[in-house]
């Protein structure tokens, strides 16, 4: 039964209490740092097929693969930063050989797992390639809308306004003077098995994701918005709520492509938030609040609204 | 039995991945080594091997791909030149680093700018120093043997390290020649199933492979890749000899021609060593005592070997086919020279550029730098450094 999680909730609870899990404690990456409960919850939902992956290098990979610690339990490979997808093709081409060799006969998914940079930016190419190409493989993005690892520096997943280290907000520039890319949007274009948006605010929907996901017999792509409370300001506690006032605002909408065609919102906000509840609280839009750059917050949101719009237009027209 | 037939370079090399059978390649095309690729594709096509093609989207990808499949437990080859491999370049200390046996065939063509198809060796030389084992084919024969051994090197226990086999764009790569090649079953017997050391695959035991190593800890991995590359010093003599002997075609780590008692030595790689080969014939037909040195493994180099084989020669002019741009000569003059430093006789060595991109390197070329340095024994004078068939 396609997109079914194995387990309900209570179960999963009960099994992570008992079991190990594939993605373990231990690691050192910040705390309140959103990409490690993304993971967590897509092993969860991974449960209990055989996964291996590859990771492309990023915050997840320099701080999960410290020699000679592992946080992974499963087998996991990083080669470099641009290439997870390529990597990741590679492992699953011999899986498709021997197998059909009779070499190997068990049944094995494979994930790779990149940030923004990894992914929007310089993994862009192999990611397109790998997507194009058809391979059985979930790519699975923790989108922490900037270059965390090397320093908070700006990546094409950063929303316009916000200040990270290469686009400063100073006394003539606001920040990032661009939108973002809306890769979701671009990879669904590749026309693979199944894309999704997901935030870490909404594990339900994430898990069930990632199970339509690895229930594919073809490549899918999920973007997990996946808040840095060291790049974008905010207190560690304050994580989640984060990516659910992203949710509420309809600044990270979740919805899914199917086979290719079928545009669905998964969430649709009873109220929806004004931009300004999540800029004002993220250091990183401070200055948008000052009276030298008035009427940027206005244009977020028309940006935002638009996007919206659009996106529901999508979903109605191609249910 | 061995059957004669006509063959390219390329058909050379795309002949010996079918009888070796890959389970995965990994490629993109590239002048002048895409027709290996579109060769090897047919075989996919009409089931004559049981390879997974992966046509990726570049050869970052290729190379990406290459490691990834490696480490899933499987045999994997892949091709390129120039620019491909400099694309690659990234990956190529990531597949030695993580011990992935590769055979990648890389047909050698000039780098940019300005941009030029065509022959020399500075794509293999910017990856010299990658970890990968190099080995260099004179002709298409010398290819194809070459391809075939090259799997059993990578892949013994002692080595477990990538090898680049190179050969001449155009030159080889698409001229026709008579060529000796095995049955199927004869290369499939002498290459031999692959058995993996560590796999991806190896679910109920998970391994992390390529994990971030700090400085408490990186430098022991690289000098394992060392380790690994001083071994197949013995191994690439082990299987040579056993090639040899199941084939009959003799490979060392280099060739010896006519040196015994040479005083003029040429030491050159690749296609030009048969055009050297010719001029030194006909000086040795004059009673000259000329004589080539033609390395066939670059990497790992076999410096005691040929310092010990140049030891009692007057003159040595290294070919190189590949810049240095501030070194004092090319890639394989400075291997030359550092070998004559381990003994105590210090022949003169010359270094002579040539054939970049292709440039014509004829005979008359050869022996012309032959009568300056016949010139040298008797005025003591010589240019140390110069370029051949190049305009003033």
């Amino acid at each position: 039964m396609e997109g079914k999680l194995v387990l309900n909730f209570k179960e999963l609870a009960e099994r992570y209490e008992k079991e190990k899990e594939m993605f373990t404690r231990g690691h050192r990456l910040c705390a309140g740092c959103g990409a490690p409960i993304a993971l967590r919850h897509m092993f969860m939902a991974a449960y209990p097929d055989n996964v291996v992956v590859s990771n492309a290098t990023g915050c997840v990979e320099v701080s999960t693969t410290l020699y000679p610690y592992t946080s992974w339990r499963v087998p996991y490979i990083h080669t470099a930063f641009e290439n997870a997808a390529a990597t990741i093709s590679g492992v699953e081409a011999m899986y498709k050989s021997l197998k059909r060799q009779g070499k190997i006969n068990k049944d094995i998914k494979f994930i790779a797992v990149g940030g923004d940079g990894g992914t929007y930016d310089i993994g862009f190419q192999a990611l397109s390639g790998a997507m194009e190409r058809r391979h059985n493989i979930l790519f699975v993005c923790y989108n922490n809308e900037a270059y965390m690892n090397t320093g908070i520096q700006r990546s094409s997943a950063t929303p316009f306004g916000a200040s990270t280290t290469t686009a400063p907000a100073g006394k003539k520039v606001p920040g990032k003077l661009q939108h973002r890319k809306d890769l979701t949007a671009i990879i669904a274009e590749h026309k693979p098995d199944y894309v999704a948006q997901a935030s870490i605010n909404n594990p339900r929907d994430f898990m069930t994701k990632v199970r339509k996901a690895l229930d594919k017999n073809g490549p899918s792509f999920i973007n997990v918005l996946a808040p840095c409370p060291r790049g974008w300001q905010h207190p560690s506690e304050l994580t989640v709520e984060m990516a659910q006032i992203a949710v509420d605002a309809c600044i990270w909408p979740l919805y899914e492509v199917d086979e290719g065609y079928h545009w669905k919102v998964n969430y649709i906000p009873k109220e929806k938030r004004p931009v300004k509840d999540w800029l004002e609280k993220q250091g990183r839009f401070k200055h948008l609040f000052s009276p030298k750059y008035e009427g940027l917050i206005e244009e977020i949101q028309k940006y935002v609204d638009r996007e919206w719009e659009i996106l529901l237009k999508k979903a109605e027209v191609f249910a | 039995m061995q059957k004669f037939d006509a063959f390219t370079g390329n058909l050379a090399v795309a002949t010996a991945m079918k009888q070796i059978n890959p389970d995965v390649c990994a490629a993109y095309p590239i002048t002048p080594s895409t027709e290996i690729m579109m060769i090897f594709a047919d075989f996919v096509s009409n089931g004559e091997v049981n390879t997974e093609l992966v046509t990726v989207e570049s050869e970052h990808s290729a190379m990406s791909a290459c490691i990834g499949a490696s480490l899933a437990g499987g045999r994997v080859m892949t091709a390129t030149s120039s620019a491909g491999l400099a694309y690659m370049w990234e990956l190529l200390s990531v597949a030695s680093g993580l011990r992935c046996p590769i055979v990648m065939t890389c047909v050698n063509r000039a780098l940019s700018a300005p941009l030029n198809i065509h022959c020399d060796h500075s794509d293999a030389m910017g990856a010299r120093d990658t970890g990968w084992i190099q080995i260099f084919s004179e002709n298409a024969q010398e290819a194809y043997d070459n391809v075939i051994q090259a799997i059993r090197i990578a892949e013994h226990k002692d080595v477990k390290l990538p090898v680049m086999v190179c050969v001449d764009g155009f030159i080889i790569s698409h001229s026709y020649e008579k060529m000796q090649y095995m049955e199927d079953k004869e290369v499939r017997d002498f290459v031999g199933e692959f058995k993996p050391y560590k796999s991806l695959l190896n679910v109920e035991k998970p391994e992390t492979f390529g994990a971030m190593v700090l400085p408490n800890y990186y430098m022991e991995f690289k000098r394992q890749v060392r380790e690994g590359m001083e071994r197949a010093r013995q191994v690439i003599l082990e299987v040579g000899e056993e090639f040899s002997q199941r084939f009959g075609r003799y490979y060392s780590n280099f060739e010896n021609y006519m040196l015994d008692d040479a005083d003029f030595v040429f030491v050159v790689m690749n296609s030009a060593a048969g055009t050297v080969k010719h001029v030194v014939k006909n000086l040795r037909e004059k009673g000259i005592k000329a004589g080539v040195l033609k390395p066939r493994v670059f990497r790992p180099f076999p410096f005691k070997e040929i310092a010990d084989t140049l030891k009692n020669s007057k003159i040595i002019c290294v070919l190189d086919r590949a810049e240095t741009f501030g070194a004092e000569g090319g890639p394989l003059y400075l291997e030359i020279k550092s070998a004559l430093q381990t003994i105590e006789s210090n022949p003169t060595v010359i270094n002579r550029i040539f054939g970049l991109g292709q440039r014509d390197f004829l005979p008359y070329h050869v022996e012309n730098v032959f009568k300056e340095m016949r010139n040298y024994l008797d005025s003591g004078n010589i240019k140390m450094f110069d370029y051949v068939n190049l305009r003033d």
